[in-house]
């Protein structure tokens, strides 16, 4: 069996809580997965249910209370085997004092490049996320958007064989998380594997091989995204003008919602090209048509419903 | 050797010369200008004296506001805005980012003495006479200063790994306060009946940093030579010290869940 590019075991990890500080507050429980090398594999749940914990163990940055894990078949606790890795922590912060180049510059030192290759290096990744502009711009000016730029150059500046990113569309706007999923396409191309966390499902589905779900500190299943979450298509949004002086035609009129010139009906799958026809003959422009599905907060809270789990931390126990 | 704490040192002082740490000299030069026109005019045959007091005096002051001030603040500031996540998760370990902070602060207070040494160099060459042999003195008397500022960082650095900066800064002045009563704490000790008291002021003398064999401003300002062996026994002191303090900030810090 090939080494697995990340490989959780029991991974537990527990807080202690009160003034005595002896209840404890378990944010994960027991996770074990597999992500193999070249995947994309996408990391969901709803706020609180142990992504960010699960992410901050992986780094060391928090010891576990059980459990190990090993990233391309050595202990993460092997420090020299953090060269391998890339991090993008959750709304990152960095050292204001610094400008974009002078920070990535800082971040290459700890690879081992001489000059030349830093400063090339440097020049390459600040291109590759869209900040080369305000590179020498302190960081205490930047955005959230920009720094979450700065944030994913950091990441792969070292060219890790696994990255792992915690929410990087984060702060994005739709420009900014195009590029984000052009880069980690980018990057499962050069058949690295990344691990990423994200709320939202349509980039779970564009994006991953597998994903896995975490609900409550505990893992919910690991699967293909069409798998795991199932995500019927609940109805059909239709946006749409009447020209003047016309009205919406028959029964669609009583669904439709007027906002200024605009109408929006909601109509199932199988009735679409028959509104579609009726709103036609009337004389309708027809603006978008999109299907709707539910939410990955509906579909946590399906689940929380379902499994009788608490949607974020979770289980107390007394020491 | 590894390279990384020179790295995190270089950046540790660029953020101090950055964020206008060293804009107390500005405050250290202009006190010292006055200094030296007033003694000029009022004090005759105590120039030296007087210039020299004041100078290491303030030099002394200005490293220990600093060193107490951002050493507290080392490892906090970095845990409370999460600037060291992304570093951790490098081949950094975390004594290596422990050393490096202490570096680039140590490195801070070195520039930073430089310049007020400098600074007292003029003022003493304004009030009006060459400099004389007993005049290096004053330098082994900023040596001192420098090795009591690198116990003082030590201190606030370990107290930066567990504790907010307030409580840092209360606790290393607490211990600052001790440390230089230290010998007086013990005599008081020795006085009473008290076996208790005694143990308990003993233990307190070598548990507290001796601060006190640290100044040497006195004998600067006479011009009195200060032992060779005192040197020596400062410098080992001081790195022995700092070292201890070190190694248990950094088994603090290397358990440390970060939030």
């Amino acid at each position: 069996m090939a080494t697995a590019a990340i490989e959780i075991e029991n991974l537990t990890k527990d807080y202690p809580t009160g003034f005595w500080r002896k209840r404890m507050r378990r944010s994960l429980d027991h996770l074990s997965l597999r992500v193999e090398e070249g995947e994309v594999f996408g990391f969901l749940g709803p706020n609180g249910a142990g992504k960010t914990t699960t992410l901050k163990l992986l780094m060391r940055l928090i010891f576990p209370t059980e459990g190990t894990a090993r990233i391309r078949g050595r202990s993460i606790d092997d420090v020299s085997m953090h060269a391998e890795i890339g991090y993008l922590p959750e709304q990152p912060y960095f050292y204001d004092h610094l400008t974009a180049r002078e920070l990535l510059d800082y971040y290459a030192r700890f690879s081992g490049f001489g000059r030349a290759e830093r400063k090339r290096r440097v020049t390459r990744y600040l291109e590759l996320v869209g900040i080369a502009a305000a590179a020498d711009v302190q960081l205490r000016k930047f955005s959230k958007g920009m720094l979450q730029r700065v944030g994913i150059a950091q990441a792969i500046l070292h060219e890790p064989k696994v990255i792992f990113l915690d929410e990087p569309m984060s702060g994005l706007d739709p420009i900014g998380r195009r590029e984000v999923r052009d880069v980690i396409l980018d990057l499962k191309r050069q058949g690295r594997t990344v691990f990423f966390s994200t709320h939202i499902l349509s980039d779970a589905e564009m994006l991953c091989d597998r994903v896995a779900v975490l609900v409550g500190g505990k893992l919910q299943g690991t699967g293909a995204p069409g798998e795991i979450v199932a995500i019927d298509v609940q109805a059909m949004e239709v946006f749409f003008e009447m020209p003047d002086g016309s009205s919406v035609p028959g029964a669609l009129a009583q669904q439709a919602t007027q906002t200024g010139a605009r109408y929006r009906i909601e109509v199932g799958e199988a009735g679409l090209y028959a509104s579609l026809d009726r709103l036609r003959d009337a004389g309708a422009r027809i603006l978008s048509v999109t299907p709707v599905r539910p939410t990955l907060e509906e579909y946590f809270l399906q689940l929380v419903g379902r499994e009788g789990a608490a949607p974020h931390a979770v289980e107390v126990v007394t020491r | 050797m590894s390279v990384m704490p020179g790295v995190v040192a270089i950046n540790t002082f660029r953020e101090a010369v950055r964020d206008r740490v060293l804009y107390n000299l500005v405050f250290f030069g202009l006190m010292m200008m006055g200094a030296a026109i007033l003694v000029g005019q009022v004090s005759i045959g105590i120039n030296r004296l007087v210039i020299i007091n004041l100078g290491l005096s303030a030099i002394s002051v200005i490293g220990l506001v600093m060193a107490v001030f951002i050493g507290v603040g080392l490892i906090y500031r970095e845990m409370e805005k999460r600037t060291l996540y992304s570093l951790l998760a490098r081949p950094v370990r975390r004594w290596e980012f422990l050393a490096g902070k202490y570096a680039g602060l140590l490195l801070t207070l070195l520039v930073n003495t430089s310049f007020m040494t400098i600074g007292l160099a003029v003022a003493l060459y304004y009030v009006g006479r060459p400099f004389v042999r007993a005049d290096l003195t004053a330098l082994v008397a900023i040596y001192f200063i420098l090795l009591e500022l690198a116990l003082v960082t030590a201190i606030a650095l370990f107290f930066s790994c567990f504790s907010s900066p307030m409580l840092s800064t209360l606790f290393t002045l607490a211990v600052y306060v001790t440390g230089i009563f230290a010998g007086d704490i013990r005599d008081f000790g020795a006085l009473t009946k008290s076996p208790a008291v005694q143990a308990f002021t003993r233990v307190l003398y070598y548990l507290v940093p001796n601060f006190h064999n640290f100044n040497a401003i006195a004998a600067a300002g006479h011009g009195e030579r200060v032992p060779l062996a005192l040197i020596w026994q400062n410098t080992l002191y001081a790195i022995v010290y700092a070292s201890v303090v070190l190694v248990a900030a950094s088994a603090v810090f290397g358990r440390r869940n970060l939030k």
